[in-house]
């Protein structure tokens, strides 16, 4: 009995053993030019953009009390936020059953699905947010449909909503691909088993198959959040007046207004708010199981 | 710390029932009767058709045709999650997410039962798999044989008239496959629950169950005991995938009431002849045949077929013995403990009494299906 008990434990022991065995010395350097590059063009930048932001024009937190002292700004900073999750929540609403799709297809539906996730991704973001310009404009594609059909048109052009739409569109893979990656290790004959313990199927779905999915979730959700958070192009070009995102005012900012210490110091605050999510997120992320995968 | 309270058993009771998938027949008009309380076991080679069976009394696949009683009423139609069936996999099916102990009770939550007696039952069925320390443990951090252990907990739980399990020490060790056989045998005694098991391993069949089904391409070749299968098989398939045994071939002819057969240029009689105009075959257990000097020890009446010897194992509990006859036929012996010693290509006589031979009806699937 207590050979058992001690089994796992062993094995586990063993299995780092055998990892540090095998781990040749100096691998630390494989990852020597990534952490250059990263190094070179995100660490330096980044160094220059916060040190600008405490000195440039005067020595002090002078750009951080006008960022918080104008309305406007703080205005745009929660807009950022709010479109981010709106944009986090309409991919997820659209990816999940998309993802789930994917792993109980045949197998050419399934690369007809991925095609459908990748050609878009292939085109540029630009290319892609002009064409939701001429859908979505008020005498564009979607409100002709409504037209002819009798409806109203809408407002779709210049506003939060256009925004979202376009902005999910252009980050729907970031979402897709790490939830689909998820759900196709999840072990479905553990849905069997639960609907063997008497759970109906839809029950055996929430309660098994949608707990094991969330690691993919979290995933595609702060890739999505964090890319939203920055975004330029999309709000930029479907956005109006009332639909202003933070990139947009710090591009503002420092190519317009050449203030390179308030530009900066919006970028400081966004990245700061960004890591106290993440650090909020984290525990939820945290999960004691490793993973669902089947094993050979 | 009792275990949970006996159950009465499910009868199961399956009429002329087929599978087919296309064209593929996988079980192909089996009747089977599984007693309340019984240890049953669906024994065969992969593709037999046993877990199809298995499939059909879980509920996963639907019967192609013929009828399926669970307790005496039609389950027919009825979705797994309602027929309060308990089933353990082989690849346990642990819920990753949950701890041991969240596992053990999430059938008793689906079935609305809350609080200390939901604790106490958990505990309970954990007791009774010897598991109780290890409710707060995730699934991934236990062994194999842990794992099973639990599973097999979660399937008890709910006092199911009946428990399903599909060669649930599949992928574990030899040692903790023989000391679960065993765990296993003792829950069934206490528990008075209907146990069908499915496994391909004759050995555990024999260890675990009242009766056993045997399989073949899709249909029962025999249901009976383990003895029943090992002493009196009815067909050359249960002859062989029960047990060790050695196949004479050769001509035969009936003369009065014994079956005279002749191999390798010596004649071999058994008492009896078989039914219809079937060609017979010679069955020979290997603790039936005694090895001897060549025309030592005769015994009257008794069967002596020479060879040589072509391997000879030493098993601790006895020897093992190889026996190339003439027609190039390895006859398999086993000499107990004490027995004279023979040595590879000695020159020996494999002697057994008519009554100690088993003549059937010849089978050419026989071979095929045994890989």
């Amino acid at each position: 009995m207590t050979a058992t008990h001690d089994e796992g434990l062993r094995s586990a022991v063993d299995r780092s053993a055998f990892l540090s065995r095998f781990r040749p010395r100096g691998a630390v350097w494989l990852a020597a030019p990534a952490v250059l590059v990263l190094l070179v063009v995100l660490a330096y930048p980044l160094g220059i953009v916060v040190w600008r932001s405490f000195t440039d024009p005067a020595v002090g937190v002078d750009n951080y009390v006008w960022f918080f002292q104008s309305a406007v700004n703080r205005t745009v900073l929660q807009r950022t936020f709010v479109v981010a999750a709106w944009v986090t929540l309409v991919s997820l609403i659209c990816a999940y059953p998309y993802a789930y799709a994917m792993t109980i297809v045949g197998k050419n539906v399934r690369l007809a699905l991925i095609l459908c996730v990748l050609v878009p991704f292939w085109l540029s973001g630009v290319v892609r947010t002009l064409a939701w310009v001429i859908l979505l404009q008020d005498s564009g594609v979607i409100n002709s449909i409504l037209r002819g059909l009798g409806l109203s048109p809408v407002k779709l052009i210049r506003t939060l909503p256009g925004v979202v739409i376009g902005m999910t569109q252009v980050l729907l893979p970031f979402m897709i691909l790490p939830i689909y990656s998820v759900m196709k290790g999840i072990d479905t004959r553990l849905l069997q088993a639960a609907r063997s313990l008497g759970a109906k199927p839809w029950k055996a779905f929430l309660q098994i198959y949608v707990p094991l999915s969330l690691p993919g979730v979290y995933a595609g959700a702060i890739i999505v959040f964090i890319l939203s958070l920055g975004f330029y192009i999309t709000p930029a070009l479907l956005g109006g007046p009332r639909s202003i995102l933070l990139s947009s005012l710090v591009q503002n900012q420092v190519l317009s207004l050449l203030n390179w210490g308030r530009g900066g110091a919006m970028g400081v605050v966004l990245l700061v708010a960004t890591f106290v999510l993440l650090a909020l997120a984290a525990p939820l992320m945290r999960q004691k199981h490793t993973s669902s995968r089947r094993e050979a | 710390m009792h275990a949970p309270q006996r159950s009465a058993g499910a009868a199961i009771e399956i009429r002329k029932a087929s599978k087919r998938y296309g064209a593929f027949t996988a079980l192909n008009d089996i009747d089977l009767h599984i007693r309340p309380g019984e240890f049953m076991t669906l024994l065969g080679p992969s593709g037999s058709g046993k877990t199809t069976t298995l499939n059909l009394i879980a509920g996963f696949t639907d019967i192609s045709s013929g009828t399926l009683e669970i307790g005496g009423k039609s389950v027919t139609g009825l979705p797994s999650h309602k027929r309060n069936i308990g089933v353990v996999f082989q690849h346990y099916a642990l819920f990753p997410h949950m701890t041991v102990g969240k596992n053990v009770a999430y059938p008793l939550t689906l079935r609305g039962i809350k609080g200390d007696d939901r604790e106490a039952r958990v505990k309970r069925a954990l007791d009774m798999v010897k598991m109780a320390d290890f409710a707060h443990r995730y699934p991934n951090e236990l062994s194999g044989g842990q794992q099973q252990r639990v599973a097999l907990a979660r399937a008890l739980v709910f006092d199911p008239p009946l428990l399903l399990m599909d060669e649930p020490l599949g992928a574990l060790d030899k040692k903790l496959r023989e000391w679960l056989q065993l765990e296993i045998k003792r829950i069934h005694r206490e528990l008075g629950t209907t146990f069908v098991y499915v496994t391909h391993d004759q050995e555990e069949a024999l260890v675990l169950s009242d009766r056993i089904a045997v399989f073949n391409g899709g249909r029962i070749e025999q249901i009976g005991t383990g003895r029943e299968l090992y002493d009196s098989p009815a067909t050359l398939f249960v002859g062989r995938f029960i047990g060790e045994s050695t196949v004479l071939r050769g001509s035969a002819e009936i003369s009065g009431d014994e079956t005279v057969m002749t191999t390798g240029g010596q004649k071999v009689i058994a008492h009896g002849r078989l039914a219809g105009g079937a060609r017979p075959v010679i069955l020979l257990r290997p603790e039936r045949v005694a090895l001897k000097r060549p025309g030592a020890d005769v015994v009257s009446g008794e069967n002596r077929l020479t060879g040589t010897i072509a391997e000879a194992i030493y098993l601790g509990s006895g020897s093992k013995y190889e026996v190339r006859l003439a027609d190039g036929t390895i006859a398999v012996v086993r000499g107990p403990l004490g027995a004279a010693d023979f040595g590879i290509c000695d020159t020996v006589d494999i002697a057994f009494l008519p009554s100690d031979l088993i003549l059937l009806p010849d089978d050419a699937s026989a071979d095929v299906t045994l890989t």
